[in-house]
């Protein structure tokens, strides 16, 4: 057998070749003429491929081929060989490999080499010019992922606390940037990018992770406290209205998100750990060392934020402002400072949130921010504009929600039941669900 | 470096189809934002509407143009209805966050694969311009003279986009000083005494919203009648920079938008091509041309920060019919 032409490269990933002549003429002297396993043979152009592992034909492996009108469904025949007829040409088809009828102990594996994989069994491909194309399917030793329901139901709730546990770092920031100044502020996308990008230039620096994440952190506070002393002061005395601080907000937003591009570029940068290994926790929930730390970081923080907004002069002074920035004036606070420290209140704990989205999503990029802003508006929207309890229990009901509709709906939408939330609980409360009526005007 | 290349490229925007597109929907913007006082932050998702509707009417339907063209602004007539019925009772700031997240929605049903069919996922979808090309009365070959030299094919483009814009502008500026114009001015500085006036104040938003979406869909439908379509357009940037269109050239005013997406344009073109070429000659302290490139993008933002903090009413606009009521 001349199969050990087949194996390429990487150790744990197995070559399965589909038509490779040498191949063929091996298995074609052993097992008499080929004629795969055919189906729409009527029709002029051809999709065709051959299933096997390293050099092992895999028969009865169900794939399914549709776009343009067709959806036929194919059976590997005892070399592994299928054949599906198409009615186009220069176009492209959905190749779906069945992975429940491959044998136990093998799947399909992401081609390394081409970047078209949707979900490793799902393959796009062109029926060029010539009418005819050959699939490859990568089949390799590992694990298929056959979870019960209830693990992935506990997996994506897990998943779906921690997220929502980070979304509520920024969420709360913004909501009390909202109580006290009115601002709803798009410019905290960029104040989350700014955490993760300042923990990411300091490693890189050669910072070990740990100085560099609390340093960004520190920077972030002082992130914040430079926009209020550079812009939102100055708007404060100019007494300018809300419309228009939102659109400044917006303004501020593009600028410092087009300058964050301007130094990273476009691609994705990695944080040191953002590969470290799940770990096996009880049936298939696995967590990284990475996700309980930021799950309890999280809740340490949110925990010390209560405190000071409780118990402190200063938390207390805040919520007076929230509540009625007339009468806190007039009772002796200074809403100025109290505003200036909620700024960087804010953005501290947005640059955390930015660190731990940094490692969930997993990567930095100049937009990361932007990706969860619209996730953010709805989670202080859904738990009332302006309170910060309101914050986190829309930020863990956003995150849960966008986790676990995975299950049901496909993941590319995931963030489409969030943003469909938000305007129904508009609907039905536009108060939130800890707001109060007279906030909405 | 090139200068007078450059100042020829950037001319060739004053007439270009994605000026026309961004003054139909800044123009949309200044009946919702401007005279209504909507504050919406979601016409990113009525261009898509617009420009989808013509794609999926042509491809999936087999649609005539012109057939094509109207799904799209009816589709965006019934986005206006979904989404102006639980917000336009809502202040100001709720309307801005719904108006930016059904817009999101939009795009990410555009891009998911569950509608690959007829959306074409992240790839778009394109060659449907065939027909529309077909009714193009201009024989084959290159017109104008430089800057404004083109194929026969894209002065089509221009043409139809700037009879949209003429006729859209026409029927605007009729609108708004019209007896109903007044009423929604009104209701922009102050609802209530509008609706003691026995006016009903939720029609007359609604109706706005309906034609300022109706006009952001048209400039979907240019731009898709000169490209192709991808929901990548049709992001919350775009958004926003239609409002610094709008906002440039004054939100209160009717032609104000027209000449903020033409200046808009016009200095979004100059510095891409300004800041690379300078980039190219090392004079912007060793950055490359690419990055250079991003320069124009934080002008952007900087230049809405400053139009929206120093002069709020814009190039054209009143300081009297200030458009930014508190």
């Amino acid at each position: 057998m001349e199969n050990t032409t087949v194996k390429r490269g990487r150790a744990a990933r197995l070559f399965a070749v589909m038509a490779t002549t040498a191949l063929s003429l091996g298995v074609l002297l052993m097992a008499g003429p080929a004629t795969a396993d055919t189906v729409n043979d009527e029709m002029p152009y051809k999709v065709s491929g051959n299933v096997q592992n390293n050099g092992a034909p895999l028969a009865g492996v169900s794939i399914n081929v549709s776009g343009n009108g067709i959806n036929a469904d194919v059976l590997t025949d005892a070399e592994g060989k299928w054949k599906v007829g198409v009615s186009e040409k220069n176009a492209a088809y959905t190749v779906t490999l069945d992975e429940s009828t491959l044998p136990d102990g093998v799947v399909v594996v992401d081609n390394p080499e081409t970047a078209d994989i949707v979900e490793g069994a799902v393959m796009e491909v062109q029926v060029g010019p010539g009418g005819r194309v050959t699939m490859n399917y990568f089949i390799g030793k590992g694990e298929r992922v056959v979870t019960s329901m209830v693990d992935q139901v506990v997996q994506r709730l897990i998943s779906g606390v921690n997220f929502g546990l980070m979304l509520a770092l920024a969420a709360i920031g913004m909501s009390l940037i909202y109580g006290t100044t009115g601002i709803s502020n798009f410019a905290h996308a960029e104040m989350v990018t700014f955490g993760a990008l300042g923990a990411f230039v300091l490693s890189e620096l050669g910072a070990p992770i740990w100085l560099a994440i609390i340093a960004a952190i520190v920077l972030s506070g002082l992130f914040g406290w430079g926009l209020d002393a550079a812009i939102w002061a100055p708007l404060r005395r100019r007494n300018t209205g809300l419309v228009q601080l939102m659109i400044v907000s917006i303004g501020l937003s593009l600028a410092v998100r087009y300058t964050y591009q301007l130094f990273i570029g476009g691609g994705t940068e990695q944080l040191p750990g953002a590969d470290s290994p799940k770990i096996k926790l009880f049936g298939s929930v696995a967590l990284s060392w990475i996700d309980m730390a930021s799950m309890a970081i999280s809740i340490l923080l949110i925990a010390a934020f209560a405190w000071w907004l409780m118990f402190t002069r200063m938390g207390k002074a805040t919520r007076a402002i929230s509540d009625n920035p007339g009468l806190a004036a007039a009772s002796g606070i200074n809403v100025d400072s109290v505003v200036r420290v909620v700024w960087i209140v804010g953005a501290t704990l947005a640059g955390f949130s930015g660190i731990l989205w940094a490692y969930f999503r997993p990567g930095i990029r100049w937009d990361m921010g932007g990706q969860i802003l619209l996730l953010m508006f709805a989670a202080t929207t859904l738990g009332g504009l302006g309170t910060a309890w309101g914050a986190l229990v829309g930020s863990l009901i956003v995150g849960v929600l966008v986790e676990a509709s995975t299950l049901v709906i496909p993941s590319d939408l995931k963030y489409v039941g969030a943003l469909v939330i938000l305007i129904v609980i508009l609907l039905f409360r536009p108060q939130g669900i800890l707001g109060r009526k007279e906030r909405i005007g | 470096m090139d200068f007078l290349g450059i100042l020829n490229s950037t001319a060739g925007f004053i007439l270009a189809p994605v000026t026309i597109a961004y003054a139909l929907a800044a123009l949309g913007l200044a009946v919702h934002f401007g005279f209504a006082g909507l504050l919406n932050m979601g016409m990113a998702g009525f261009m898509a509407l617009g420009a989808y509707g013509y794609a999926i009417g042509i491809l999936s339907f087999g649609l005539p143009w012109y057939l094509a063209a109207l799904v799209g602004l009816g589709a965006a007539v019934i986005f206006a209805l979904i989404l102006g019925i639980p917000t336009l009772r809502l202040r100001g700031d709720y309307l801005a966050i719904v108006t930016i997240a059904s817009a999101e929605i939009l795009r990410l049903l555009f891009l998911t694969k569950v509608f690959d069919e007829y959306t074409g996922s992240a790839d778009g979808l394109f060659s449907y311009n065939g027909e529309f090309q077909e009714s193009n009365p201009i024989p084959a070959g290159t017109y104008g003279f430089p800057p404004f030299e083109d194929t026969a094919a894209m002065w089509w483009v221009r043409i139809v986009g700037i009879i949209i814009l003429a006729v859209a502008t026409f029927a605007v500026w009729r609108l708004v000083n019209s007896p109903w114009g007044r009423v929604l001015k009104g209701i922009r500085e102050d609802e209530d005494a509008i609706r003691s006036l026995g006016k009903n104040v939720f029609t007359y938003k609604m109706q706005a919203l309906i034609i300022g979406g109706v006009l952001g869909a048209m400039g979907g439908l240019v731009l898709a009648m000169s490209s192709n379509v991808n929901q990548g357009q049709y992001v919350t940037s775009l958004t926003f920079f239609i409002w610094t269109a709008l906002l440039l050239g004054g939100a209160a005013t009717v032609f104000g938008p027209l000449v903020g997406s033409l200046i808009f344009w016009v200095l979004q073109a100059f510095l891409g091509l300004l800041f690379p070429a300078l980039a190219e000659q090392g004079l912007l302290f060793g950055l490359s041309s690419i990055q250079a490139a991003q320069i124009k993008f934080i002008i952007v933002g900087v230049a809405l920060v400053l139009i929206v903090v120093f002069r709020p009413q814009g190039i054209f606009g009143n300081k009297k019919e200030l458009t930014f009521v508190r």
